[in-house]
């Protein structure tokens, strides 16, 4: 008989009779979502990230590529890795080169395993979309795929964002129910609620413990929304 | 005015003393007493009592325990409330009597007794709806409550809400108010070592609250912490809650 | 913190290990500071303390469900992580699991460990078992990090190193990390840290990691951290091994969700933690990262002891926040290592037994006053000072009695004496002529009570019964109205 017979046999014969009642996730999430309309939202979001060392940068859907490359002025970023193919990553890309110095463009083109070491020591910084967010942690929502890889959002020292801020669901129940996550999951999809962090040495905390030291959202907001109105919502 | 209906108010009660205010501080459980008379209601102690059975169930003897139990189930025959002076032994009856006899012949006896239980300053404040009448000098004390009695019986509120309604007296918060004492019964015997540390730092925190003396409403906790006071060569001494309320009230002249 | 270096300190030998703990005046320090923060950042998370309950009963409920459904759950999980491209292993004992790991890791040749956070590779000891195998493993999360360069074990489940100061720290890099100047600057021994670990990842062969729930539904190993390093583990090398007791099952997706939104805010005082990581598949085609073979290993190690019993099954819905032990006044006094086990503090006093028998750790139940702060703030609701009584029980039971489901180690605290005199106990006070005379005696003959009394008299002066019992001081007042 093979481990897994005799555990399973062990379980089963174990295993109780009756089935306690099932869990009320969704009836508990109904009490217990609130229905702020969408600045009340982006601002309780805004305020969790930046709670947790995250910059979060509003801009609009014409302009975020001109505010990217404000910021990458701004950090002297030589080497920023974002993905070509995209529409996205074209804009940001577009953008970068318009600078007086731009930085040096890469796109993840390969498998890992043959850039490894480049990866790890030749990016400055990475921009990646994002799928959704969620407000009441302060949370972005990751789906890597084949053009913005996994490592993408975590090798380099720091991440860059991209956030519909229409996009943004009350919490993660909201999100996982309204798109039916439990019909099927990526290879690998992310919570990412701010940049890496310890507090492993004698509870103090410090960023970058392993993978970005830097989480920048550049959180693209509907033009209905007044952004010094957001600010001020703080 | 009071919101909610007060429970009536009983002209009898049952007193069960417990077997640590039985031999190590009776007094106490005299104190409690009269002040149940003062209010006044006749007070009945079954002389058959003993122990509630929580030193044999928390050292894994439930079996002895049941025994010990069940002999007291026959003292209670009157509809009458269960009156005891210790929240620890109040829990076990109100809490694990139903569960210890879960099964057992006597589990609806052992259920109707443990529904009838009230912990002592509970029954005052909330049945009798005591109103005391400070008589002392202008004094500070330190109120702790037994981890059982705070976590099933809920009754540090109740003793702050008797220490906060004598005018002359300032309650003053202790350091780690709600953490244990280090008693716990057979763990002080079995394990010296911890429970030395934690009752340590429970007198050091009870002594620097600026504090004159301190109370609690559980025999465990008071033997265990004045035993280590007394140890140290401190003066500092804590009381029983209702050896201290009937002080304050004239009662002890 | 101790100045001695850390030995082994085998559960058996807990009473010294707590005796020698709390004479250790910094130790008592560090660990009654740090829980103090850990609690008050709890606390300050749960500002509602109904939406607390609330979610308590719910977490309760999902962990309690999943239970009941055990055998089904991971039968559908390996069902579906096996369509997923996920192979599945399973192992009774920690020696299994060991051995399962190597094979996988020398099937590829592979050298290099990068380890994530994993509480159940420390039952396995799996790092000893692989050096001894030829395979360097190194951990990367920062606090394991810093006990595998000490050579100690974690004292913390959440907080490996939470026993460690920083200078010890600064001392440790300078000495093992190659170039690394001494600095107790906290940022740059993180950085120092990082940059060593990230010559670890560009390297290793292989990724292991723990996994903190494994969703049946949809064939998923969640993974809950801040520093990243277990998304560097499962993301980076070309194999990932993922290593997990057999109670982490989920039924659906959604049971996760209050689960992990009570996981962190109890555990350190978080919202959220900065990555939850959902893994259900290796690398597809056309992906470019992430590990092309990807296997789950359950482990049992006693936890199908733990289930027979209807009672002790609830030690399984834990979901192995840390919050009892950073709520418990015993493990703020000796901190982790004297508990001599994998998992200290309370959840470890009621896991352990069933993992090593109680023979091992029949001192484990009984350290514990019951005063029930671990029971009030465990975010599934176990009752654990229950436990604790149950398994202080089955200790005491005689080892011949039959028992549906007897643990290992039945009866290793029994002693015909000891139940002697709790029988006798038992008829004193189930007998009240023999009760009046005993306490007649007791109090007459007070003068002669015993100076010493076990372990009471140690640190308090002695119980002497008063002159009078309660019983007679009522009779007297009675007989004088
Ligand atoms: S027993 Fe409860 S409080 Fe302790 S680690 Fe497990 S889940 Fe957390």
């Amino acid at each position: 008989m093979s481990a897994r017979d005799r555990i399973l046999g062990k379980l089963r014969a174990a295993a109780p009779a009756q089935t306690p009642v099932e869990p009320d996730v969704a009836g508990y999430y109904a009490r217990h979502t609130l229905q702020h309309a969408l600045p009340a939202r982006l601002a309780h979001f805004s305020h969790m990230m930046r709670a947790v060392h995250t910059e979060v940068i509003y801009t609009r859907a014409d302009s975020w590529p001109q505010a990217l490359a404000a910021r990458a002025a701004q950090a002297g970023w030589r080497h920023v890795l974002l993905a070509p193919n995209t529409a996205h990553g074209a804009r940001a890309a577009q953008a970068l080169q318009g600078l007086a110095t731009p930085p040096q463009l890469k796109s993840y083109d390969r498998p890992i395993d043959d850039w490894k070491a480049e990866l790890f020591h030749d990016v400055d910084a990475a921009f990646t979309t994002t799928r959704a967010g969620i407000a009441e942690t302060g949370t972005l929502i990751v789906w890597p795929d084949a053009d913005e890889p996994r490592a993408m959002s975590l090798v380099p020292p720091v991440h860059i964002a991209l956030f519909d801020a229409s996009r943004l669901y009350e919490n993660f129940y909201q999100a996982v129910s309204t798109e039916g996550w439990a019909n099927g999951l990526p290879t690998n999809s992310l919570l990412i609620s701010g940049p890496s962090k310890t507090a492993d040495i004698q509870q103090t905390l410090a960023y970058g413990a392993h993978g970005p030291r830097e989480l920048i959202v550049l959180a693209i907001v509907p033009d209905d929304i007044d952004l010094a109105e957001l600010e001020a919502a703080q | 005015m009071h919101a909610t209906p007060a429970p009536a108010r009983p002209g009898d009660v049952y007193f069960f003393g417990t077997c640590l205010l039985d031999l190590f501080l009776p007094e106490a459980g005299l104190d409690a007493m009269t002040l149940l008379e003062r209010e006044g209601v006749r007070v009945h102690f079954p002389q058959a009592q003993s122990c509630c059975g929580q030193p044999a169930f928390t050292s894994g003897q439930p079996g002895e325990a049941r025994e010990v139990a069940r002999s007291q189930l026959g003292l209670f025959d009157q509809p009458w409330p269960i009156v005891v002076p210790s929240g620890s032994c109040g829990g076990m009856i109100k809490h694990h009597w139903p569960t210890l006899f879960a099964g057992d012949a006597d589990e609806a006896r052992a259920c109707a007794v443990a529904g009838r239980v009230v912990e002592f300053a509970d029954f005052l404040l909330n049945v009798l709806r005591i109103e005391l009448r400070d008589q002392g000098k202008p004094t500070k004390v330190a109120v702790h409550t037994s981890c059982s009695a705070r976590r099933e019986m809920n009754t540090h509120v109740h003793g702050w809400a008797l220490v906060d309604q004598l005018a002359q007296v300032e309650r003053v918060v202790h350091d780690h108010e709600s953490e244990c004492c280090g008693f716990g019964g057979v763990f002080s015997l079995r394990h010296p070592d911890i429970s030395g540390a934690m009752v340590s730092d429970k007198s050091a925190a009870l002594q620097d609250s600026g504090a004159v003396e301190f109370v609690t409403a559980d025999g465990g906790c008071l033997l265990n912490i004045n035993g280590k006071l007394a140890h140290d060569g401190k003066a500092f001494r804590g009381k029983h809650l209702a050896s201290f309320l009937l002080e304050r009230t004239g009662g002890k002249a | 913190m101790s100045t001695h270096p850390i030995t082994v300190h085998p559960a058996r030998s807990f009473k010294a290990n707590s005796h020698d703990a709390v004479n250790d005046p910094h130790l008592r320090k560090s660990f009654r500071g740090a829980m103090d923060f850990l609690m008050a950042k709890r606390a300050a998370q749960f500002p509602d303390h109904n939406e607390l309950e609330a979610l308590r009963s719910l977490g309760e409920t999902v962990r309690q469900r999943c239970l009941a459904k055990l055998p089904q759950l991971l039968e559908k999980l390996e069902a579906q992580l096996t369509a997923n491209g996920v192979k599945v292993h399973w192992a009774e004992t920690p020696e299994e699991a060991n051995a399962i790991i190597h094979g996988l890791i020398a099937a590829r040749n592979g050298k290099l460990a990068v380890k994530g956070k994993s509480m159940v590779s420390e039952e396995t000891e799996l790092n000893h078992y692989l050096e001894a195998h030829g395979v360097q493993a190194v951990e990367s999360d920062m606090g394991e990090y810093i006990v595998q360069l000490a050579g100690e074990k974690p004292s913390h489940i959440i907080m490996p190193a939470i026993h460690k100061t920083k200078a010890q720290i600064a001392t440790l890099f300078h000495d093992n990390i190659p170039a690394a100047p001494y600095t107790e600057d906290v940022d740059e021994l993180i950085q120092l840290g990082r940059n060593a670990l990230r010559g670890m990842y560009l390297k290793a062969d292989v990724g292991i990691s723990g996994v903190n729930f494994a969703v049946a539904e949809t064939g998923t190993l969640c993974l809950v951290e801040n520093e990243g390093n277990g998304r560097m583990c499962t993301t980076v090398p070309d194999m990932h091994i993922a290593i997990t007791g057999i109670e982490k099952v989920v039924e659906k997706l959604s049971d996760v969700i209050p689960l992990y939104s009570i996981l962190p805010r109890s555990a350190t005082g978080q919202a959220i933690t900065t990555y939850f990581n959902m893994i259900s598949r290796p690398r597809q085609p056309g992906e470019k990262d992430g590990p092309r073979e990807v296997h789950l290993v359950l482990l049992d190690n006693g936890r199908s002891q733990a289930y027979a019993d209807e009672q002790l099954r609830k030690t399984l819905q834990c979901i192995r926040c840390g919050a009892c032990m950073n709520h418990c006044p015993v493990y703020s006094r000796i901190g982790g290592h004297a508990y001599g086990t994998v998992y200290p503090g309370p959840i470890g006093k009621i896991i352990s037994p069933h993992m090593l028998g109680l023979n091992d750790t029949q001192d484990l139940p009984t350290a514990s006053s019951l005063c029930g702060a671990c029971g009030e703030v465990c975010p599934v609701r176990i009752p654990i000072p229950e436990m604790l009584m149950r398994l202080r029980e089955e200790a005491a039971r005689d080892p011949e009695e039959k028992v549906p489901h007897p643990l290992a180690g039945q009866g290793a605290a029994y002693s015909p004496q000891l139940a002697r005199v709790w029988s006798l106990w038992r008829t004193v006070y189930s007998r009240p002529a023999l009760y009046r005379a005993f306490s007649w005696l007791a109090t007459r003959l007070r003068v002669f009570t015993p100076r010493r009394q076990l372990g009471w008299t140690v640190h308090r002066t002695p119980l002497t019964p008063a002159k009078q019992s309660l019983h007679e001081l009522v009779r007297q007042r009675q007989s004088s109205r």
